[in-house]
């Protein structure tokens, strides 16, 4: 009985009920925002019976006009499924990072992978002549980006361990403009083909379609899956690495593996919605202070919460100027920044 | 158990170990010894393969450049001198991941390794303590704590670099006395020890080093001679004898 009651105590906190319940309650509640606001606003009942509607022998009435229908179906949930999955990916990139780097500032945006990856598919833009649907488009951004998170964490390196948080991120800055003054020069020279480029690099979900969240769901489904599966390890990789090497882990085989994911699926994040910063910094850094450090509730709460956080961003960018249109890497930078500022100062 | 023949570790262009050879039989506690940058910690690093070394090195018959980390893991426990212990997780928690090698890939823990973590925080008294932070608990707690993750790991080996620095007196021995009794279960000790007087009361066998060297060998009572002592540490230092075992006692020039 004893033996029992010492098992008992025995537990690594994971994600608790109620925290699951309301993080899924979060992600349902930003998918019917983004789903109902709008030039025409539509009902969270009317959204559950159009979307029954279109189930086939169930036979339930549409109350939507065939217009509405189209917007709700055609034009906005794409949109929001797009921002969603992107919102999601980003969030646990940026988990998955902090694991691996031991850095609480990383950030697929401030490591430089985002502009990697933004390089990458403008260059397949330009010279492969890929379309912004086109399959092949993840895969140059995921080059791009690998090539840049490389970089930057052998600049890190190079630049000293003393303040290895703060260096990480300088040269992740350094990697960054490196290749945005790249980029800029390559649309300079292609301004005919890439017009719609500088748009796209801002970020932004305005041209969403079903065919691009069909090019980036796949990628991002991997690679979120290999990084949810890794969260055990990531509390293992909390000892340092040579503690983690001592437990019996393959260190660099496992920072390789994570990086790969991480990156192969903010590459197909940022080939679909341009460049948005500090959502993989926002999303993982609230639930530490909500919920646990523990990377067992981090990495999946942070693809729940990651994923409607962004939906919301959405919603705001769409509305706040409306008829025109924010980019949705203002809304995020105006949220994340000061966010990232208190990070700034609570991490020694 | 521990089979080390003509180590050799090199660290940015100096020899840090040279030429070191020991045997540690099992159940037996062996102590290095010997004056800062000896090489006293390169020996314990190499033997779980956390730095490249020459010469052999041998567990429990295996060769260690063989072993999978994994396998080396479920052979040998290590406890560094400062620890990282992420404030923010529970002693359960911590203690957990000394299953880590018992544990596939993506696996999650399973109830054998909960029991196994019970028994080993319950043999340190930390039972109460599971579900605490780190963050919350004094220098002497967490030293247990530290104890327990390696007990976890179910090692017939236990390797401790420097265990009771950083802790006063009484915690001091609290730490030693428990290792001891851990012994009785079937562990064999190579640790790395400051002070000389404790050393002397636990030690089975010391092995003194000086750069890089063995340059002693034997139970306390021999090896910690004024003459060994004078002649390594630099110290003047007075030696005493009794039943229970060897005192070394500095003494003012």
């Amino acid at each position: 009985m004893a033996a029992l009651e010492a098992e008992a105590a025995v537990r690594a906190r994971g994600v608790s009920r109620p925290w699951r319940l309301l993080a899924g309650a979060f992600l349902v509640g930003a998918l019917l925002v983004g789903l109902g606001v709008g030039p025409v606003g539509i009902g969270a009942g009317a959204i559950a019976e159009s979307a029954l509607a279109h189930v086939p022998f169930l036979h339930v009435h549409n109350p939507l006009s065939r217009l509405d229908d189209a917007v709700l179906w055609q034009i906005r949930a794409p949109r929001v499924v797009l921002a969603a999955i992107v919102g999601g990916m980003l969030a646990v990139a940026g988990s998955s990072y902090q694991g691996v780097f031991h850095n609480p500032l990383a950030d697929p945006y401030l490591l430089g992978v985002a502009a990697g990856s933004g390089l990458g598919a403008t260059l397949a833009i330009a010279y492969g002549h890929v379309g912004r649907t086109g399959w092949l488009l993840p895969l140059a951004s995921f080059v791009g980006g690998l090539a840049a998170v490389a970089g930057t964490y052998v600049l890190g390196r190079s630049a000293g361990t003393a303040r290895a948080a703060a260096s990480l991120v300088l040269a992740g800055v350094t990697v960054t403009l490196f290749l945005t003054a790249v980029q800029t020069f390559v649309q300079q020279q292609h301004s005919n083909t890439l017009r719609d480029v500088y748009s796209w690099i801002l970020g932004g979900f305005s041209t969403a379609s079903w065919g691009q969240v069909a090019v980036a769901a796949p990628y991002v489904a991997v690679s979120s899956v290999a990084i949810v599966l890794h969260r055990r390890l990531l509390d293992v990789l909390s000892v340092g690495d040579e503690e983690a090497s001592s437990l019996g882990v393959d260190v660099p085989r496992l920072r390789l593996l994570l990086v790969i994911a991480a990156t192969a699926g903010t590459a197909a994040a940022v080939a679909m919605s341009g460049l948005i910063a500090f959502v993989g910094i926002i999303v993982p850094h609230t639930i530490r202070l909500l919920v646990s450090t523990s990377y067992r509730a981090v990495v999946p709460l942070s693809l729940v919460v990651g994923a409607g956080f962004l939906v919301l961003a959405d919603v705001l960018a769409r509305t706040v100027i409306s008829p025109a249109e924010l980019p949705i890497g203002v809304v995020t930078a105006f949220f994340g920044a000061p966010f990232f500022a208190i990070v700034l100062r609570t991490s020694r | 158990m521990i089979e080390l023949r003509d180590l050799q570790v090199r660290f940015a262009g100096t020899d840090a170990v040279r030429g070191f050879t020991v045997d540690v039989a099992a159940d037996e506690w062996v102590m290095l010894i010997g004056p800062n940058g000896a090489g006293k910690t390169s020996v314990l690093r190499a033997l779980c393969g956390l730095i490249p070394f020459g010469g052999d090195a041998s567990v429990d018959g295996r060769d260690v450049r063989t072993l999978k980390r994994r396998e080396l893991a479920r052979l040998i426990a290590f406890v560094p001198q400062s620890p990282v212990m992420p404030p923010e997780l529970t002693v359960a928690e911590y203690t957990l991941l000394g299953r880590t090698p018992h544990l596939g890939h993506l696996a999650v823990e399973g109830r054998r390794d909960r029991q196994a973590v019970a028994r080993a925080l319950e043999r340190l008294d930390l039972l109460p303590f599971a579900e605490r932070g780190l963050g919350s608990l004094s220098g002497g707690e967490l030293q247990r704590v530290v104890l327990a993750r390696a007990l976890a790991q179910d090692a017939p080996i236990l390797l401790l670099d420097e265990p009771t620095t950083s802790l006063d007196l009484g915690r001091q021995q609290q730490v030693l006395e428990l290792i001891d009794a851990l012994r009785a279960e079937g562990l064999t000790v190579l640790s790395t020890m400051h002070d000389l007087t404790l050393a002397g009361q636990y030690a089975d066998r010391l092995v003194l080093l000086d750069r890089g060297a063995a340059v002693a060998e034997g139970v306390p009572r021999e090896v910690l001679s004024t003459a060994n002592l004078s002649a390594y540490y630099g110290a003047d230092v007075r030696v005493v004898h009794d039943d229970d075992g060897v005192y070394v006692l500095p003494q003012r020039r």
